[in-house]
């Protein structure tokens, strides 16, 4: 089938919502939800039709079964936050800017996917601006909030920051090599001070998308400030595709400075993990608190990327895989809590199990997969990204990362024992939600026990990754 | 119009520049000012861009290219910043960073 299908279809669909935008009556803008759904459904099902990998544009932009691969768990992700933002949506505040949502989410989609199949770096940049524009718009959608607006203002200025640092490294790497393609560069790396330098830029510049520490500083904020399907997104998609691509260009690109990178990767990632887990445990939102729990999170799959080899690359796109079905699941619970109470603080679920049983036990599944109980999904993936850092020989690293494991239950486990075991003068009332927030819980509660057990996802993952020898 | 003026002279331009940028981020207060900076940053990195291409690589034209995007991609992202920015003056009647302390730790 046709190359570059994912994108263009993503195309075809902003496209024609943007059509049917225009011609859709004020009073019928809430029309376009389901349309819009279906739609990403078609997409997301014909993305896993078969396809034969190749290049466009000379080699700038490349179709591998890997990249085509990431994609699909990028769009069954987005498809979920669309279903789960659909209760969000019908609110009386949003009645006239239902499609601008699906629209900038798109073109967030479509960047992301440019990005993840660039062959060169202008590619990779265009990619990533695209993806991340939108999204300060995004986080800066209620209007009539300060904390909204402070949220945007924060990612667009740390999102600029972060992409002149990231090119000022890119053009240093010009220099030295005098191209921007990723096969061309990768034989003339050799680790002069000032491809070195280069890198460190580089570095800072992905650091900062990715949320690792100590770059990490705007993340709680814009989490907080933002609505939370937009916080969901943003935890959630952004940061596996900054993920994917950042593992992708340190696997090929600067293979061969791999002793140079996995030393700075060892000392981010203890800090990362390390800092997130002591920042969480001091949070009374919960957005914030899931906030850190990403960057910990962030920091652990770290431990994959810097195991160098193909289990490497496997274990952090299936625990990303994980991660996300994990995190859209706690972000959906704490979303249809925020949007039908406002309540969004831990000490507001207090006896949450009494009025609102099934929301309290996917809350509670999610954390469990968060913090990796066993029988989630959440364990493996952790276990795998343990045993890749292992096989490198980095007992100390995985010991530490074994500690916070354990730090990190204790704060999951505070949420849970709020809702389970506290009792609480005034709960938050029982409440039915809608079809879609159901179907949207179900979808991740599914991926959590599913992705568990069947190991086929995990081999088809292994057979598309690739390490460094 | 530039010939036989050394590479050096170049990249120390575009290094000042770069850092100048970095520090009018993280000092200024005036929100309009901390977006110049940026655009600081950006304009030091295609300065870099172009010297290398014109002086070390002439025969092609990637480095142009890469500033010509660079410009288009810093003109998007200061529109977006420059519209959040006009509805927070909107709601706090000041675009001072100091005041945009809601959130913190």
């Amino acid at each position: 089938m046709l190359i570059m299908r994912h994108e263009l279809l993503l195309i075809v669909i902003t496209v024609i919502l943007l059509i049917v935008e225009i011609f859709l009556p004020d009073s019928q803008k809430r029309k376009i939800i389901l349309p819009a759904i279906l739609l990403m459904t078609c997409v997301t099902v014909v993305g896993f039709l078969p396809e034969t990998p190749g290049i466009l544009f000379g080699g700038m932009y490349q179709s591998t079964q890997l990249s085509m691969m990431l994609k699909n768990i990028l769009n069954i992700g987005v498809l979920i936050i669309f279903i789960q933002s659909v209760d969000w949506l019908k609110q009386e505040q949003n009645k006239q800017k239902i499609s601008e949502f699906f629209l900038l989410m798109l073109s967030t989609l479509i960047g992301m996917n440019y990005m993840i199949s660039a062959g060169d770096f202008l590619m990779f940049y265009i990619g990533l601006e695209l993806a991340t524009i939108p999204v300060a718009a995004l986080a800066a959608w209620e209007r009539m909030k300060e904390k909204s607006a402070e949220a945007g203002v924060k990612l667009i200025f740390i999102s600029a920051l972060s992409s002149g640092i990231l090119l000022y490294g890119l053009s240093m790497i010009y220099g030295t090599t005098g191209t921007m393609y990723f096969a061309d560069i990768a034989p003339l790396i050799t680790g002069a001070p000032l491809q070195v330098l280069a890198f460190i830029f580089f570095f800072a510049g992905m650091a900062f998308k990715i949320s690792l520490v100590p770059f990490h500083l705007w993340t709680a904020d814009v989490y907080e400030g933002a609505p939370v399907n937009v916080t969901s997104y943003l935890s959630v998609i952004s940061k596996g595709a900054a993920v994917f691509i950042f593992t992708i260009i340190l696997y090929t690109v600067f293979a061969k400075i791999a002793v140079m990178w996995s030393e700075v990767l060892y000392v981010i990632t203890i800090l990362t993990i390390t800092i997130g887990n002591l920042f969480a445990m001091r949070q009374q939102n919960l957005k914030r608190f899931l906030a850190f729990s990403s960057i910990a999170q962030a920091g652990f799959i770290l431990l994959g990327i810097i195991g160098q080899s193909q289990l490497g690359m496997t274990t952090v796109i299936y625990f990303a895989l994980v991660y996300i079905f994990s995190n859209l699941g706690a972000f959906g619970v704490v979303g249809i809590i925020s949007n039908r109470t406002g309540k969004e603080n831990i000490n507001d679920y207090d006896g949450l199990y009494r009025t609102n049983p099934n929301l309290s036990l996917v809350m509670m599944l999610a954390l469990f997969s968060l913090a990796g109980i066993p029988p989630l999904a959440g364990f493996f993936g952790k276990f795998f990204l343990f045993t890749a850092a292992a096989k490198q020989g980095y007992y100390i690293l995985v010991l530490i990362a074994l500690v916070n494991t354990i730090i990190s239950l204790y704060y999951y486990l505070l949420v849970i024992k709020a809702m389970l075991l506290n009792n609480s003068d005034q709960p938050i009332a029982a409440f039915k939600s809608d079809g879609y927030t159901r179907l949207g819980l179900l979808l991740c509660v599914a991926g959590m026990v599913i992705i568990g057990f069947a190991s086929s996802v995990y081999e088809m993952v292994y057979h598309l990754s690739y390490g460094l020898f | 119009m530039f010939e036989g003026v050394p590479l050096q002279w170049f990249l120390i331009t575009g290094t000042i520049m770069f850092f100048v940028g970095i520090y009018g981020f993280l000092v200024r207060k005036n929100l309009i000012t901390i977006l110049m900076s940026t655009e600081l940053i950006l304009n030091s990195v295609n300065i870099n861009f172009v010297a290398f291409n014109k002086i070390l690589y002439p025969t092609h034209l990637e480095g142009m290219f890469f500033a010509v995007f660079i410009i288009a991609v810093a003109a998007a992202e200061a529109s977006v910043a420059i519209a959040i920015i006009i509805n927070i003056y909107r709601r706090l009647i000041n675009i001072d960073v100091e005041k945009m302390n809601e959130m913190k730790y």
